[in-house]
């Protein structure tokens, strides 16, 4: 069910993201203070190239990171396997890729 | 009460293929009484229709492994007094196996596993080369001895919740087996035994849970064996980016 | 809560690793959904940061972070168990990642509130 190219690619994500969590943390603990509102979120991010590789780097580990994680979830769980489990672990994937590109787009150049 | 003049409420495992349930019997309690000693018992003046299996009955031959409260345990070498919870004991048949009759599990899927695994050893020398030396303070022979005490008991595999949700993992007992022959320097192919852990059902399923080393008898690792199992594969991704 | 029959420290360890992770994989659609209003729908998102001054959800907030920062934090236990040498202190370093997971999710929150 997971085999060594899955399996790397877990574990590769989870090493590209290690440095981003700390960082998102980071930012959580510096924007929460004082309440969040959308010009404060958009004044640090707008227009910034840093903030867009950032997250959209993110966003792209994170996509695949989830669906293989949750592959792993619903064979153990849900004893869902074959195309049906290929299915799932491609639309997980190509689903957070969509809806968080989208935002991360919505916060920088849109 | 003392020991000598008590009873043991056991709750036994009855049934074949997938069907059954637990029949109670009453057992003397008697002083260093082992779980296999409670199950003999009642083999011998309760009911003699009961199916188990035991052979040495001191912890080397591996064939007396059932669940005991749960847990998987060597019966022959598991006092009644460590793990019965007040006066009773349940008593089922090794998880994760297919059940033959009430306490005798199937081992065959546990079997096939380790040749699945190819933990066979791949010969580098015949019988009419000499013997090798072998450096028992070699990095790799220490990791292969850390296993090779394994009596193939399938505690292990019963323990392991990721046997239970996902049929075709070959298990921590092959895997460890696997990982002592790949450290053998007398093993011809150690890059086969790399290929056949790397498959769908191989070691990259392992969740590290470690309930292999828990309730391991003989206190061995695999949980470290297949850590071993998962730096050498993944190592040799890197080697082959490298020279490719 | 009577433990199940089988539960240790690392087993404890993969549980909450397992619910930790499938819990942040269905609050992400939400987070993205919701955040990519900034554009689409500015007001609504701004009504819905006012939310956040609310101490339930600042409670649910910290909660999030903590399975954030646990998830992390035990992932690189896994990743160093897997792809460093061998070392027998898994317990205490699976009891040191929630420690640190703790400390990390409580600086956000006394910041939150």
């Amino acid at each position: 069910m997971l085999d060594l190219r899955l399996y790397m690619a877990q574990r590769l994500s989870a090493l590209i993201m290690a440095p981003l969590v700390i960082g998102h943390i980071a930012v959580m603990i510096y924007a929460i203070q004082g309440g969040l509102s959308v010009d404060e979120i958009l004044g640090r991010t707008q227009g910034s190239f840093a903030w867009f590789a950032f997250y959209g780097l993110f966003v792209l580990a994170v996509s695949v990171h989830a669906a293989i994680g949750l592959r792993v979830i619903v064979h153990e769980w849900l004893g869902l396997k074959g195309g049906a489990l290929q299915a799932f672990t491609w639309a997980v994937a190509l689903g957070l890729l969509v809806l968080g590109g989208r935002s991360v787009w919505a916060v920088t150049f849109a | 009460m003392s020991v000598e003049d008590g009873k043991l409420t056991v709750e036994v495992w009855r049934g074949a293929g997938g069907l059954g349930r637990f029949e109670t019997f009453e057992v003397p309690r008697q002083e260093s009484q082992t779980v296999l000693d409670v199950v003999s018992w009642i083999q011998q003046y309760a009911d003699p229709t009961l199916t188990y299996r035991y052979a040495c009955r001191v912890g080397m031959c591996g064939s007396c492994a059932m669940m005991v409260n749960g847990v998987p345990r060597w019966t022959c070498r598991t006092h009644v007094g460590k793990v019965a919870t007040g006066d009773s004991l349940t008593v089922e048949p090794l998880r994760n196996l297919p059940v033959i009759k009430d306490l005798a599990a199937d081992m065959d899927p546990f079997f096939d596993k380790w040749v699945q695994a190819e933990a066979v050893h791949h010969p580098s020398e015949t019988r009419h080369d000499p013997m090798r030396a072998v450096d028992a303070d070699s990095s790799a022979r220490q990791q292969a001895n850390a296993g090779i005490e394994c009596i193939n008991c399938a505690v292990c595999y019963a323990a392991c919740d990721t046997v239970s949700g996902n049929p075709d993992y070959l298990g921590p007992a092959a895997l460890q087996r696997a990982w002592t022959l790949y450290n053998d320097e007398r093993e011809a192919d150690p890059e086969a035994i790399l290929d056949a852990v790397s498959g769908v059902g191989g070691c990259h399923n392992c969740h590290s849970m470690g309930s292999c080393a828990q309730y391991c008898p003989n206190e061995l690792n695999p949980l470290a064996a297949i850590a071993g199992l998962k730096r050498e594969t993944a190592k040799r991704v890197f080697r082959r980016r490298k020279n490719a | 809560m009577k433990a199940p029959p089988r539960a240790h420290p690392l087993w404890l360890a993969f549980v909450l690793h397992r619910v930790s992770g499938l819990a942040l994989a269905l609050f992400l659609p939400v987070h993205f959904w919701i955040l990519a209003k900034a554009v689409t729908a500015p007001g609504e998102l701004n009504s819905f940061l006012q939310l956040t001054e609310q101490p339930l959800v600042k409670l649910a907030e910290f909660g999030l972070v903590f399975l954030l920062a646990v998830h992390l934090f035990g992932g690189l236990r896994l990743l160093a168990l897997e792809w460093l040498p061998w070392s027998d202190a898994q317990k205490t370093l699976a009891a040191g990642a929630v420690g640190v997971a703790v400390l990390v999710s409580g600086t956000f929150f006394l910041n939150a509130i």
